[in-house]
Order: C-alpha cells, then structure tokens, then sequence
C-alpha cells in the first residue's frame, strides 16, 4: 500500500535532486528545469498532504504553484533565447561578468 | 501716540535706514550702476535725526515729571523661555539711558551728516552708510535694553558693525586684518562678560528663582543674594568692559581701529561704542558698590591705562593714532571715576568727551580729507589760515580736553580728579593729576604741529564743503558749553548731571564739604594743565631743536615710548606665537591631520574598502557557488531559529 510517506520521500528526493542539479550543472536550460522539478516536488508535498488531512487549500495551492510556474517557464525560455542570441552560450561559467 | 511705542521706535529708526540702504547698496553692487549719492544721504541722515528727535521727546517727559523715573516698554515679546529661564525682549528709558541715547543719536546723526562729505565719490557710498546706521540700531539696543541679554546682542551687535567698519577698506590687507584684530580682542573680553552672565545666571538658579532672571530690574531687585559672588561677577563683567572700552589689557585693538574711515573713528572708537563698558558699569553700579575689591581693580585698572596710553599718544606722529591713544587714555579716565565710586562722574565724561573727541576726530577727518588722505602730522603744519573752520573748533575741543576751564573738559575731569582725591590713596590721585598734563601737552603738541607753523604738506588743501564744517562747528560749540551740565555746587552751579545720575549709587557720600580744598585743587590742576599745554605750544612752535635734543637725551626712552611699549610684540610672542604653535603642530598637523583626517576620515573609509575588498571574494561569478551560500546560509538561519 502506497501510503503518504512514500509521498513524501520521493519528494524530497527530487528536491534533493533539484537543489543538487541546481549547483552542479552549469547548463542554463537543465538548471531551468532543476528549478522545475523543485517546484513539482513541493506540489507533491502539497497535493499528498491535503489528500491525507482531506483539506482543499493544499490543491488550491498546487493550481496557484503551476501558473506561476507557467508564468516562470515563459519568461526564463525568453530569457534563455536572448542570451542564447548574445553569445551562442547558455553555459554558465561564460556568463560571468558579475563577479568581485 | 504713547511713550512706550516712541521708545520702541526710535533703536527701529537706524533699522529701517540700514534697510533702505543695505537694499540700494545690494542692487547697485548688481548692476555696477553708480549709487545715487543724494538718496543714500537722505535715508542715512533723516533716520538717525528722527531717532534723535524723539529722543529728545522722551528726555523732557522723563525731565519734566519727577515722579518718572523710567519710561519702559515690558517686555514686547519674549525671544528665548528655557525652563526656569524667561527672555524678554523690551526697552527702557531711565535718566542713564536717556543719556546715553542722546549722546547716540545726537553725535551720531552729526557725524552722519559730516560722512556725507567725507565718503563723497567712494565706492562703498550706500554700503558704508548701511552700516553706519546699522550700528546706531545695535547701539541703542545696547543702551535701552532692559536686560543683561538685550544688553548683550547690542553688544556683539555693535561689535560686529564696528569690525564691518574698521575693515571697510577690505581691499587692503592691513585695514581688513585690522578689522579682524579688534573683532578677535573683542571676543576675548565678551568671554569674560558670558562668563559674568552665566554667574549671575547660577547664582539665582541655584536660589530657586524663575521669571526674567536677567533683566535689570530683577537682578537688583535680588542683588543681596549677589553678594557672595559680587568680586567674581563684578570682574568677570569688567573683563567684558575691558575688551569693548580698550582698557589694559585689551586697549591694543583701538589703535589699530583707525583703518577705518575717519567718521567711524570718531563714532564708534570716540564717542560712543567704547564707552559701552562704562555705560555696562555704571548700568551694574549697584553689584559693584558690593564688592570693594572690584572697584580697586577698575581704578587701577583705568588709571594705568590713561597714564600708559598718554604716554604713548605723545610720541605718535599720525594724526589719528595719537587721537586714538588719547581716547584710550579718557576711558581710562572714566574707569577711574568708577572704581572710586563714582559712575556719575564717568557718564559726565562720557558725555564731554563724545563732544570734543568726536569733533577732533571728524577735525582730523577734515585734515585728512583735504591733505588727499596724508595722515602724518609732520607733513601738515600751518593749517589755521588755510582751514579756519576746522582749526577752531579743534582748538576748542583740545581746550577742552586739556582740563582748562570753562570747556566742557574742565568740569568733568575735575569732577573725576576730587572723587579719586577723595576716595583714593593720594598715590593714583598724583598720577591722574599727571596724566591730565600729559593730555593737555600732547593734544596741545598735536594741534601745534598740525595747525602751527609753516605748511610742510605736499598738496594744497583743498576746499571742503559746508556738510563737513557744520558738524564739527556744532560739536566744538558743545565742547565749549557741555560742561555747564554739571558745573558743581562749589562754582555756584547746581551740578544737574550728578543729580539726574543720583540715583546709580546708593550711599550718598557725605560730603566733607571741603570747599577751600576742592576749590584749592581745582585751581591746581586748572594751572597745571595751562602749563603744559604752554610748555607743548612753545615747544613745537619755536624750539623744535629742544625736542631733539629731548630726544637724543633720552633715546632709549623714546624709542620704547615709539614703540609703544612693545606691548603687540609681547602678546605676540607670548601669546599669539604660542597659540599659532600649538594651531600648528598640534590642532591642525595633530588633531585635525592625523586623527580627524586620517584616523576618523580616512580610517573608516579604509576599513570600508578592505572589508569590501575580503566580501568580493564570494563574488565568483560561479552561479552554482552563489546557489550555494544561498543554502547554506539557509540553513545556519533555520538551525538559529529552531535551535
């Protein structure tokens, strides 16, 4: 039986995985999508957890998580393509004039 | 309208010319147009003349009705209320002050009237005359304010119009620095008057009183509570009167003053600002009249002066410098008459001598003016046939300052001499007794020098107008009669000036009513001061080898006399010189340099930029490092928190 801690572990698995992509990689696009899977990991922890206390703000929240994800997704793919246009690069480590 | 709104009026009067005159000299100087001459004299005469007139109103109401003893206005608003402390500012008009505000604003509408001739074709025209009358407001602020305070802002006030005026020529570096040597010897003595005032300020604190603790009326009201403090006080106050009235050690300022126009010499270092501290003392007469102590140091005080600044004046060789010396002379004079107890006296002098010094003055202006600004005696000589007008009434005025009876001199300086025979050791009674010979030769030797003789000038004078004889004309007819005042009672005169100040002492001193000895004296003196003023005239006129010789007999003397006395180079070794140092080495290359600068300045700045410098190095530029402090930093906050 598949209860809410196998919910849970799997996601803080791909949160794990998430963070951990997220400082290793230096790919834009994949960080792009760590970024992803860190917010559908917390929309797991969400969905589960209303489902087991029975509540409904939890999915309310899942829906608000996804637009704005929707929204994140928009504007970083832009963001993404433009410096893509600059430099032919998305690698990280060439975008880094910001640095003391 | 009611007295107390034309005693407000009339210190507004000068105000409202300064205004006027402060206005066309700000837009003249915008557009580098020529001043209109005619306006700017107008405006600068008529308000001082108003202020003169209403003065003169107020001095029959207070004459006519004894019952008056003061006109005053209460307290018209009140400028600074600080818990148990209450500032009013309001004027009053006793038979002091009356005075005084006579004096003011009728020398000093004369001198207005003469400045008009003399600043004729300057370029300062409106800007001298904003000032001139800018201090005649001050002035009266000084003398009819009714408290310690008011008395105070007169007295920076006129403080600050005289260094505007000695530096009025601030194009040349001398007359300017001379200008900023009497405003920083100023300063010096209005530290002790401060002082002065914050003790008399404690004193009533500390007794748990409130109200208007620095009126006049408050303080002697409660002048017994004084008592304990009244040498401290009194001398506090007097090191105030030192600096204003260039009494020893503080009289070095006023030579030096006469860089400015000659007007302003005789307005403000002649007549009336320097006597400011007379007017303080005699104003605070009744705290002096506690401490006996007090007293003995003005007395000597003002007699060491008078002797020492006359025996300067008889070897100087400008015109205005040996003026100026016997101004500090005079006041030193007036001092004298105040510590031996009598304030009356004093303000009697006071008086006299704003007529004959300040028709001296604007004499020697006239002088100058025509001789095309020459200033050295030795190169006048001979002028009595050239400038009659002006010859005469210096003639009279040096009559008059040499004690010789009946100018105006005579009387008050007598006055002054049987009060110190009386009250003083006989000692200072024979050094003043001297020193009034030794004003009567060096006055007598100036005006020989200048008027006698051959003319030794380089240019011929030239042609003054009637608006720089009138003044003078009318000030050396007040020398001739301003004695009449106080004739005393032993001529058969009533002596009117020491009853109208009756009332500034209050033991009467019983009068020993030694007529035959103060008629004796008088008589004395009287010869004494003819003779000298003879030894000077024969001296100068015909036996001028007999100076050179008097001089290479006495070299040394001289030479220190010429120099006078060293007493400049002496503050300046041991106290400019010392003060320059530690400036120097230790305030602006220690202090300001290395601690201000460097360590607080500086030092913080580096600090910044060296913790700046270690930060930047987690600026990689690595965004995955970024990423990284981000959790870690997270998680140090979140084990904080929860911990």
């Amino acid at each position: 039986m598949i209860n809410l801690h196998h919910y849970l572990v799997v996601a803080s698995l791909m949160f794990t995985i998430g963070l951990a992509g997220l400082v290793i990689r230096k790919n834009l696009l994949v960080i792009f999508m760590c970024v992803e899977i860190l917010l559908n990991s917390v929309n797991l922890v969400f969905v589960a957890l209303a489902r087991d206390f029975g509540l409904m703000e939890g999915h309310v929240v899942v829906f608000f998580v996804m637009a704005v994800a929707a929204a994140e997704a928009g504007i970083g793919l832009a963001i993404v393509i433009t410096l893509f246009r600059k430099r032919q690069t998305i690698q990280t480590s060439d975008w880094n004039l910001l640095k003391g | 309208m009611t007295n107390e709104v034309l005693l407000t009026t009339i210190p507004l009067l000068p105000l409202v010319g300064f205004a006027l005159n402060a206005l066309i000299a700000l837009v003249r100087a915008r557009k580098n147009s020529s001043v209109p001459e005619k306006l700017v004299s107008f405006i600068a005469c008529l308000f001082p003349i108003l202020a003169f007139v209403l003065a003169i109103k107020l001095f029959f109401v207070l004459k006519g009705d004894h019952q008056i003893t003061a006109i005053s206005t209460g307290p018209l608003f009140t400028w600074m209320q600080a818990g148990f402390i209450d500032v009013s500012f309001g004027f009053v008009l006793d038979h002091l002050s009356a005075v005084m505000t006579l004096v003011i604003t009728g020398v000093g509408s004369l001198i207005h009237i003469y400045s008009t001739g003399y600043m004729h074709d300057d370029k300062g025209f409106a800007r001298f005359f904003a000032y001139l009358n800018f201090f005649l407001f001050f002035m009266l602020i000084l003398v009819l304010g009714d408290s310690l305070v008011t008395l105070f802002v007169g007295w920076e006030g006129v403080g600050l119009c005289s260094y505007l005026l000695i530096g009025y020529y601030f194009n040349e570096p001398e007359k300017a620095s001379a200008g900023k040597k009497a405003f920083v010897v100023n300063r010096i003595g209005d530290f002790g008057f401060l002082v002065g005032i914050f003790f008399i300020l404690k004193v009533f604190v500390s007794n748990q009183l409130d109200g208007a603790l620095l009126s006049f009326a408050f303080i002697q009201e409660h002048k017994e509570l004084l008592a304990p403090l009244a040498t401290l006080i009194g001398l506090s106050l007097f090191v105030g009167a030192t600096g204003k009235s260039a009494q020893i050690p503080l009289y070095i300022w006023l030579p030096d003053a006469m860089a400015g126009p000659t007007p302003v010499s005789a307005l403000i270092h002649a007549a009336t600002m320097v006597t400011a501290g007379v007017y303080m003392v005699a104003r605070l007469f009744f705290i002096y009249e506690m401490s006996p102590e007090s007293l003995h140091v003005i007395a000597s005080v003002g007699l060491a002066t008078a002797f020492l600044a006359a025996m300067i004046a008889i070897v100087q060789t400008d015109i205005k410098k040996v003026l100026a010396y016997s101004t500090v002379s005079q006041l030193g004079y007036m001092f004298l008459a105040l510590g031996v107890g009598a304030p009356q006296a004093a303000i009697f002098h006071v008086v006299t001598h704003a007529f004959f010094k300040a028709c001296m003055f604007l004499g020697a202006g006239s002088v100058i003016h025509a001789l095309h600004h020459e200033q050295n005696i030795h190169h006048m000589g001979g002028l009595f046939k050239k400038m009659p007008a002006t010859a005469l009434p210096f003639l009279v005025s040096t009559i008059a300052i040499a004690g010789i009876p009946p100018f105006a001199g005579f009387f008050s300086k007598d006055e002054i001499l049987w009060n110190v025979y009386q009250h003083a050791p006989r000692g200072m009674y024979l050094l003043a007794v001297l020193t009034a010979g030794m004003t009567a030769f060096y006055m007598f030797r100036l005006f020989t020098v200048v008027f006698m003789g051959k003319f030794r000038g380089h240019h011929e004078p030239h042609h003054l107008g009637f608006n720089m004889i009138l003044p003078v004309a009318v000030l050396g007819l007040l020398a001739v009669v301003g004695g009449f005042l106080g004739v005393p009672e032993i001529l058969h005169g009533e002596n009117h000036f020491h009853h109208w100040l009756g009332y500034l002492t209050q033991s009467q001193h019983t009068e020993t009513a030694n007529h035959g000895l103060e008629m004796n004296l008088m008589i004395g003196s009287t010869v004494w001061a003819v003779a000298m003023s003879l030894l000077a005239f024969s001296l100068y006129s015909r036996n001028l080898n007999w100076t050179q010789t008097l001089k290479q007999r006495f070299a040394g003397f001289y030479k220190i006399m010429c120099g006078k006395f060293y007493v400049d180079e002496i503050y300046e070794f041991f106290i400019v010189k010392p003060i320059r140092l530690i400036s120097e080495h230790v305030l602006w290359k220690g202090v300001d340099t290395r601690l201000v600068d460097g360590l607080m300045v500086n030092g913080s700045a580096n600090v910044m930029s060296l913790t700046g410098r270690l930060v930047t190095l987690f600026q990689t530029g690595v965004l995955g490092n970024y990423l990284l402090f981000l959790w870690l930093g997270l998680f140090v906050f979140l084990i904080v928190v929860f911990s």
